[in-house]
């Protein structure tokens, strides 16, 4: 399996893998059909890809969040080591590039014999060790980011909310559980949505452990076999728009979280549905106003 | 409102006595001092307050008052001194004749008897009215939810706001939310109540409602300790009134004394400044 996932990673520069198999023939010609069949009549292939990109991002930026909260809190703590390994782990995950984190962790740790991530059976499902491996990675990797966003908004809130917290005689943990996350959470959530739209498209980075058939695996694999041999940019464009109508279902979605969030506080006025996708309302963004 | 329930009533500790054999000593602070840095805030403080006292802390603006209340429930550390309350060294251990800072646990635990007002109410926003009240009882001390509903509303009834119990702190006039943090403080059954300048941030006309809600709870036998400088209030319900100057006590003396009689030059000066 991981031999396997070798192969993939050497024919990596697939553009290149792609224009020699359409080269020849002079200039690329576009057969917007099999663009068509793809956003219009999906495969199996395709549809799988669709809930795999989606359950993976779902995972992926779950493990992210509690990171993320734990780390914050680990930055916050009183401890000295928790503190430094905290800032160690934001420090080492964020500077590093996400495909170097990914295919140490696969194919790194397993060439080793370190972890060599074996399936897993889940609910009657076989999950490879290459999702496994993907998702811990995007994961871990996210939690960095969420880190500095929990950071944020822990401080955001008003010191004297953890003094009330406190005098009532909760300890710090309670406190933090009970009063402090749950308003942090109001300046948490509207950037947390942008990490998880960021998450859907960026699993497309799973290509490298190969035997993934999250959405744009699965398209990159379409190229070559059948009738759709080598038309890689129909089958690329067709990805992007499964993407876009992941991203899209999930920019509603976060503006209905948002208003919930905000009932209470006027500031939030009704926006119509194109003014929250594309900001076509007209008006700046009340929150925004006067800011600039 | 008298054929009400009391605010001690309800919360179930009216006319409780102490243990026996306990003193009726709420709290004994002796020689504290405090720095904030190089800062000298409290210069050797001692204070003994008694079960059902109301003691009001006066001074200038930066002589201490608020750092000592908040001495008394360990928001704040103290370098020098002690602070015991009803009987145990508040925040501290003693060990080999030394002061060591207590586990996190033990000083929430402490905290449960004192209950704490402040001056900017510091509801939690994201909870109603009636949220608020049983977060703790339901969370820290584990009544059960049922239960501490009923009493919420008993206390939310007894501070006039009865018909308030859904309504968000941001929906709630400044007077009223103080009302709320009063009735959130008392569900803890606190045995000594401490208020940081309760109706400083509040407009004029809603410090009678406030002020109103501290008279019950004095008459009936709550002890408190407060920072105000609502000489009104301290002339009828204090029974002893402190000032303080430059992170030191200067004057203690029953409200009558206090104001006609005051020994010290620095309260002559203060109280000639606010009346
Ligand atoms: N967290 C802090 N860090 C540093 N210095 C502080 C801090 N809190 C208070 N101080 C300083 O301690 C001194 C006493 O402050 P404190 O708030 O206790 O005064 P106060 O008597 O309550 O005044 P006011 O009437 O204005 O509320 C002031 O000089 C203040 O600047
Ligand atoms: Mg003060």
């Amino acid at each position: 399996m991981a031999v396997g996932g070798w192969r993939v990673l050497a024919t990596l520069p697939l553009a290149a893998l792609m224009l020699a198999g359409c080269s020849g023939s002079g200039s690329y010609i576009y057969d917007w059909s099999i663009f068509v069949d793809a956003v219009v009549r999906p495969d199996g292939l395709i549809l799988t890809g669709v809930w795999l990109t989606l359950i993976i991002s779902v995972v992926a930026q779950m493990i992210g969040v509690l990171l993320g909260v734990f780390s914050a809190l680990g930055r916050t703590a009183r401890l000295l080591p928790l503190r430094v390994l905290a800032g160690l782990y934001v420090w080492l995950f964020r500077g590093t590039p996400l495909l170097v984190q990914l295919t140490f962790f696969f194919f790194g740790l397993s060439v080793a014999k370190i972890y060599t991530w074996p399936p897993i059976e889940l609910f009657g499902l076989s999950i490879s060790g290459e999702i496994q491996a993907g998702v811990f990675a995007l994961g871990v990797n996210e939690g960095a980011y969420m880190s500095e966003i929990v950071r944020a908004g822990i401080l955001a809130v008003d010191r004297g909310q953890l003094e009330a917290a406190r005098s009532l005689g909760m300890t710090y943990r309670l406190a933090m559980l009970r009063v402090v996350l749950p308003q942090a959470a109001r300046v948490i959530i509207p950037p947390l949505g942008n990490e998880f739209n960021n998450m859907l498209k960026t699993t497309s980075l799973l290509v490298v452990l190969g035997n993934v058939p999250e959405l744009y695996v699965t398209f990159s694999r379409k190229n070559g076999s059948g009738p759709t041999s080598f038309h890689p940019f129909e089958l690329f464009l067709a990805a992007a728009v499964w993407y876009l109508l992941l991203t899209t279902i999930w920019s509603l979605a976060q503006a209905r979280i948002e208003r919930r969030l905000s009932q209470g506080d006027r500031r939030d006025e009704d926006r119509g549905l194109l003014d929250r996708l594309l900001g076509t309302g007209g008006k700046p963004d009340a929150r925004t106003r006067g800011v600039r | 409102m008298s054929d009400q329930p009391g605010l001690l009533e309800i919360i179930g500790t009216a006319g409780a006595r102490p243990a026996p054999g306990s003193s009726d000593v709420v709290v004994e602070a002796t020689d504290v001092h405090k720095w904030f840095g190089r800062n000298e805030v409290l210069k050797g403080v001692s204070l003994t307050v008694r079960r059902g006292e109301v003691v009001v802390i006066c001074g200038p603006s930066g002589s201490g008052k608020t750092t000592f209340i908040r001495c008394i429930n360990h928001l704040e550390k103290i370098q020098a001194g002690r602070i015991l309350v009803n009987g145990h060294t508040i925040g501290y251990r003693e060990r080999d004749g030394k002061l060591i800072e207590d586990r996190d646990a033990s000083i929430a635990r402490q905290r449960r008897e004192i209950g704490m007002v402040f001056q900017r109410f510091n509801l939690f926003p994201h909870q109603t009215a009636l949220g608020n009240i049983i977060e703790a009882p339901v969370h820290v001390l584990g009544i059960p939810e049922e239960e501490a509903k009923t009493m919420g509303r008993a206390l939310l009834a007894r501070v006039g706001l009865g018909t308030k119990e859904a309504a968000y702190p941001a929906q709630l006039s400044g007077g009223q939310q103080q009302r709320v943090a009063i009735a959130r403080a008392l569900a803890m059954k606190p045995s000594l109540m401490l208020f940081d300048e309760p109706t400083s941030a509040l407009d004029p006309e809603m410090i009678g409602e406030v002020l109103a809600v501290m008279k019950e709870l004095a008459a009936e036998g709550m002890t408190m300790i407060l920072v105000s400088h609502e000489m009104g209030f301290a002339r009828e319900v204090a029974t002893r009134v402190v000032m303080m100057d430059e992170g030191q006590i200067v004057e203690v003396a029953p409200p009558g004394e206090f104001f006609s009689h005051p020994t010290s030059e620095r309260t002559r000066a203060f109280l000639s400044k606010i009346l």
